[in-house]
C-alpha cells in the first residue's frame, strides 16, 4: 500500500482533503468488522439482559462482565502486547468503544478503566510500571480510575489543592486531600491521582487502592449512570512510595492533558455507538407502534426525526472513524523505537487535539439529540422506564460535562488553532491573508461545477471554510491577545470549525463511497450529506454574521457581511424528499442504515 | 486425532428476507451473514475436546461461495486450527445432496477421525447434509446430541427425546456426530482470536481440485414465498359480568374460525 499523507491537526480549516486518505466505517477490515461483532455479540448477550442488576449497583456483577470482557480482549486494545494487551490500531479501540457505547452503565466503567484509567500508564508509565500494572488492567483482574477532579477544581483542573509531601526518609510522598467524582472508585484497584509536589509542582501518582491513607466516601446520587460507581476519593496521608510517581514530578499537566485528548475521542466514539443505538430503538418501535390505524413509521414527523437522528449519527461516526484513520496514519510514521514510547505516541496524538476535541463535543451533543427524539418518538411510553429510552436518556447527559465540559472543549478549539498558527505549525494567517485578495472580486456565480452528485455540497464546504476563516481573522485582528477574553466569540468560531470538520467528514465519507460503489451504491451516503450541508450552511452564515456584527461596525461591517452573505449564497435542495428517502431505507431495515 | 467441523454460512435470523422479483431466490444486498448458531456449538465442542487433550487439530470444513470465507474465519478466530473451503458459486444455490458430494470429495484429502456440525442449518433447515455425507463417505452417525464423551475409539452421546427422556447412544470412529442447543455455550471470538485468524492455514479448493466436473441436485428449488403476514389481533373486550359470555365467544371462534381446537 502507497503511504497516505499525513495531514497535520486542523489542516482541513485552510485545505482540502483527498477522500481516499480518510478512514471511513466502510474500510473496516475484516478483522475490525470481527472486533466490531464480538463485541457487540458481548454486550447484547451478557449486558444487555443483565441490566437491571447493573442498575442496582450490584458491583461484584460489574466486576464479573469486566472480567469477561478483559478475557475477550476488549480491555486491552490500546495496552501494547508486552505488557498483556494487544497493541492494536485505533479504528480497533474505535470499533470496541462504538459498540461498547450501548452498554448503560457498563460503559461507563469500561471507558474510565480502558480510557483515563490506563493510559497514563501505557503513554507515561515507566518500564517497571508498565511491567507490573499493565497486565492487570488490561485482563480485567484490576479495574482502574482517574482523580483528577476536586471539588473546587472542575473545569479549572491545575487549580487542585491535593498535596504531596515527600517523606524525611525520601523514600514517599505522603498525599492529603480529597478527589471528587472518581468514576469506578467504589471498586476499582488502582487510582491514577493528581496532586501538587510542596504545594506547587503538579504531579501524576499511582496508587494503589489498598494503599494506607487512601478510602472512598458515599456513593452520589446521580441522574443516570447508576450502574456505575461515583465517589470521592480521600487521601489521608496516603503513603506512596517514590517509585510511584507517574512520568516526572512537576510534568502532571502533561499526562493530564494527554490523556483527556484520548479520552476525549473515546468518548466521542462511545456517544455515537449510542446515538446509532437510538436510532434502530426508535425505529424497530415506530414500525410496530401503531395510531391511526397506521404504523407510526408511516407519519411525516416521524419520518422527518428517524432521518434527522439518522444524518446525524451518520455525520458524528464520520467524524470518530476519519479521527481513528488519522491517529492511525500519524502513529504508522513513528519507526521502531518511538513506537515503544509512550511518549512518542502521545505526542504523534496531541498533533489532533482539535479534533479530539470535536470528536467529544459533537458524539455528546448528537447522542443527547438522538436520545431525546427516541424518547419522544415513544410518547408516554418513553418517560417509564419499563422501556431503555428512559434510562438512556438520564445516562446520556453527562456525557456533555466530563472528560472537559463541552462549553471548556470550545475554547480549547479556536485557543489550540491560534497556538498552532502563531508557532508556525499550521499557516492560518497566510491562509486567511490569500483569502482577503481572493475576495476582492469573488463572485460564486462565475464558478461552473461539475456535473457530479456532491458537487454543490463540496463547494459549500470549501465556501464555509473561507466564510470561517475570513471571520476569525476579523476577530483576531481585532482582538489580538485579548480575543482570550471573548469567550462568546471563540464559541462562535468553534461552532464554525466544529461544523465545517463535521460537514467534510460526512462529506468525505460519501464521496468515498461514491467513487467505490457509483451513485446508487452510495445513494443514502449522499442523501445524508446533501440534508446535512442544507441544514447547516445557513447555521455558518448566521454565526458569522454574529461575530462580525459585535466586532465591527459600518462600512467595514456592511463589506463583510456582504462578502459573508455572498459566500455562502445557496440554493436549498429538497431536502424533504431526502429525508423519506432515508427514512424509508431505516424502516425497511427496522435499523440504523449506514453501517456498512 | 483430528476432528473436522463443518461449518455453513447463513443469514442472521435477524435479517430481513426480501424475495427477487421473479421469485427465484432473495435478493442478497441487505443480508447479515454469519455462522449457522447450530455449527457454533459444532465448533465449540472440538475445540474444548482439543483442549482436553483429546484431539489434536480442529479443521473447519465449508461448501460455499467466496463469501463462505467468512464463516471459516469465524471458526478459526474462536480457535479452529485450519481451514478448507470448497469454493464455487453453485454453492450459492445449492441443494443437499450438491454440498454433501463436495464435502465428501474435499474430505478424502483430509486426516479425521470425527466430523462434528450442527444437526441442521437456520436458513434451509433441511438437516440433510450430515446423513449424506454419512453415507457417502461411509462412516456412521449420530444426530442431534446434546451432550457427547469421545472416548478413545467411542462416542458416547446423549439425545433427547419425547418426552424429556434421553437416549444414550455409542458409536465406533470415524463417526459423524450432529449437534443439538445445550450441548455448550459456544464461546465468543476473542480479540486475539481474531487477529490470531487470518495467521492460521486457509486451503481454498475448486471443485476441479477435488476432483468433481459437476455436481447433479437430486431436488430443485421450484418457487420461494414469503409467509403470509400475520393477521390482527382480534381483541373481546367487556366487563366481568359478561364474561362467561364472551369465553363462550372465544371459545366458538377457536373452534370454527381458527380451527385450532
Amino acid at each position: 500500500m502507497s503511504k497516505k499523507r499525513i495531514y497535520v491537526g486542523g489542516e482541513w480549516l485552510i485545505g482540502s482533503t483527498d477522500p481516499a486518505d480518510v478512514f471511513t466505517p466502510e474500510d473496516f477490515s475484516k478483522e475490525h468488522e470481527m472486533i466490531y461483532e464480538t463485541t457487540m455479540d458481548f454486550v447484547r448477550n451478557e449486558i444487555m439482559p443483565q441490566m437491571e442488576r447493573i442498575e442496582s449497583k450490584d458491583f461484584e456483577f460489574s466486576r464479573e462482565i469486566h472480567r469477561k470482557a478483559g478475557e475477550l480482549g476488549l480491555l486491552g486494545t490500546d495496552v501494547p502486547e508486552e505488557y498483556g494487551g494487544m497493541g492494536l490500531d485505533k479504528v480497533s479501540t474505535t470499533a470496541v468503544g462504538d459498540a461498547m457505547g450501548r452498554a448503560g452503565s457498563y460503559a461507563v466503567t469500561h471507558a474510565a478503566h480502558t480510557g483515563i484509567g490506563t493510559l497514563p500508564l501505557v503513554y507515561f508509565g515507566n518500564e517497571e510500571q508498565k511491567k507490573a500494572l499493565l497486565p492487570k488492567l488490561a485482563s480485567g483482574e484490576w479495574v482502574g480510575a482517574y482523580c483528577l477532579t476536586e471539588a473546587g477544581a472542575g473545569s479549572d483542573a491545575l487549580s487542585g489543592v491535593t498535596r504531596a509531601m515527600l517523606s524525611k526518609d525520601g523514600k514517599h510522598y505522603l498525599l492529603n486531600g480529597e478527589k471528587m467524582f472518581i468514576t469506578n472508585a467504589g471498586f476499582a484497584d488502582l487510582f491514577c491521582v493528581y496532586a501538587k509536589v510542596d504545594d506547587e509542582h503538579f504531579t501524576g501518582f499511582i496508587v494503589p487502592a489498598d494503599t494506607e491513607g487512601v478510602s472512598t466516601g458515599a456513593e452520589e446520587k446521580k441522574m443516570g449512570g447508576h450502574g456505575s460507581s461515583t465517589r470521592p476519593v480521600i487521601l489521608e496521608d496516603a503513603k506512596v512510595p517514590v517509585k510511584n510517581v507517574l512520568f516526572e514530578v512537576g510534568k502532571g499537566h502533561k499526562i493530564a492533558f494527554n490523556v483527556l485528548n484520548l479520552g476525549r475521542w473515546k468518548l466521542g466514539a462511545s456517544c455515537t455507538g449510542g446515538a446509532k443505538q437510538c436510532v434502530s430503538e426508535a425505529v424497530k418501535y415506530a414500525v410496530g407502534r401503531t395510531q391511526f390505524n397506521k404504523p407510526i413509521s408511516s407519519f411525516g414527523v416521524i419520518q422527518n426525526k428517524l432521518a434527522t437522528m439518522t444524518v446525524r449519527a451518520y455525520i458524528s461516526d464520520s467524524i470518530q472513524y476519519r479521527l481513528a484513520g488519522l491517529f492511525d496514519d500519524k502513529l504508522d510514521t513513528l519507526d521502531g523505537h518511538a513506537k515503544k514510547e509512550g511518549m512518542e505516541n502521545a505526542k504523534a496524538i496531541e498533533e489532533y487535539a482539535v479534533e479530539c476535541s470535536i470528536s467529544k463535543i459533537y458524539g455528546s451533543e448528537t447522542l443527547d439529540y438522538c436520545v431525546d427524539e427516541w424518547v419522544q418518538i415513544l410518547g408516554g411510553y418513553g418517560y417509564c422506564s419499563e422501556y431503555p429510552a428512559e434510562r438512556s436518556y438520564r445516562d446520556a447527559r453527562i456525557n456533555r460535562i466530563w472528560e472537559g465540559t463541552n462549553e471548556i472543549n470550545r475554547m480549547l478549539i479556536p485557543g489550540t488553532l491560534l497556538k498552532r498558527a502563531l508557532q508556525g505549525r499550521l499557516d492560518l494567517l497566510g491562509a486567511a491573508g490569500k483569502l482577503t485578495q481572493e475576495l476582492v472580486g469573488f463572485s460564486p456565480l462565475g464558478v461552473e461545477l461539475p456535473d457530479t452528485p456532491l458537487a454543490v455540497q463540496e463547494q459549500m464546504v470549501a465556501q464555509c471554510k473561507k466564510i470561517g476563516l475570513m471571520t476569525a481573522g476579523v476577530a483576531v485582528q481585532k482582538f489580538q491577545q485579548k480575543l482570550i477574553d471573548e469567550q462568546e466569540v471563540l464559541e462562535l468560531i468553534a461552532d464554525l470549525a466544529i461544523e465545517i470538520f463535521a460537514m467534510e467528514s460526512g462529506l468525505l465519507r460519501a464521496q468515498k463511497q461514491l467513487d467505490k460503489n457509483g451513485e446508487e451504491g452510495a445513494k443514502y451516503h449522499i442523501a445524508a450529506v446533501k440534508v446535512y450541508v442544507d441544514d447547516t450552511v445557513p447555521k455558518i452564515e448566521k454565526w458569522a454574521k454574529q461575530l462580525l456584527a459585535y466586532v465591527e461596525q459600518g462600512d467595514t461591517l456592511r463589506t463583510q457581511l456582504a462578502a459573508v452573505k455572498k459566500l455562502a449564497r445557496y440554493q436549498p435542495i429538497d431536502a424533504i424528499s431526502l429525508k423519506r428517502e432515508i427514512a424509508e431505507r431505516a424502516i425497511e431495515l427496522e435499523a440504523y442504515p449506514l453501517f456498512f | 486425532m483430528n476432528i473436522v467441523v463443518l461449518c455453513k454460512q447463513v443469514p442472521d435470523t435477524e435479517s430481513k428476507i426480501k424475495l427477487l422479483d421473479d421469485q427465484s431466490g432473495f435478493a442478497e444486498a441487505d443480508i447479515k451473514w454469519v455462522l449457522n448458531p447450530y455449527d457454533e456449538f459444532a465448533v465449540e465442542e472440538a475445540l474444548k475436546l482439543r483442549e482436553a487433550g483429546k484431539a489434536e487439530k480442529v479443521i473447519a470444513v465449508a461448501a460455499g461461495p467466496k463469501r463462505a470465507e467468512d464463516a471459516l474465519i469465524t471458526a478459526l478466530a474462536m480457535g479452529a486450527d485450519e481451514a478448507v473451503l470448497v469454493e464455487d458459486d453453485l454453492f450459492n444455490w445449492a441443494e443437499a445432496y450438491q454440498v454433501a458430494q463436495a464435502l465428501a470429495a474435499a474430505l478424502k484429502e483430509v486426516d479425521f477421525q470425527l466430523i462434528i456440525c450442527g444437526k441442521q442449518a437456520v436458513d434451509d433447515d433441511s438437516a440433510a447434509v450430515p446423513g449424506m455425507l454419512a453415507e457417502l463417505t461411509n462412516i456412521g452417525q449420530m444426530t442431534v446430541v446434546s451432550k457427547m464423551e469421545l472416548n478413545d475409539d467411542t462416542v458416547t452421546g446423549w439425545r433427547d427425546v419425547e418426552g424429556g427422556a434421553q437416549e444414550v447412544l455409542e458409536g465406533k470412529l470415524p463417526l459423524i456426530v450432529t449437534a443439538n442447543r445445550g450441548l455448550n455455550e459456544p464461546r465468543y471470538a476473542s480479540l486475539p482470536g481474531i487477529m490470531k485468524a487470518k495467521r492460521k492455514p486457509f486451503k481454498r479448493v475448486g471443485l476441479a481440485d477435488i476432483g468433481l466436473s459437476s455436481l447433479e441436485p437430486k431436488t430443485k428449488v421450484v418457487g420461494w414465498s414469503l409467509p403470509e403476514p400475520r393477521a390482527e389481533g382480534k381483541m373481546f373486550e367487556g366487563n366481568s359480568d359478561d364474561l362467561p359470555q364472551r369465553v363462550s365467544e372465544v371459545v366458538k371462534l377457536l373452534v370454527d374460525e381458527a380451527k385450532v381446537l
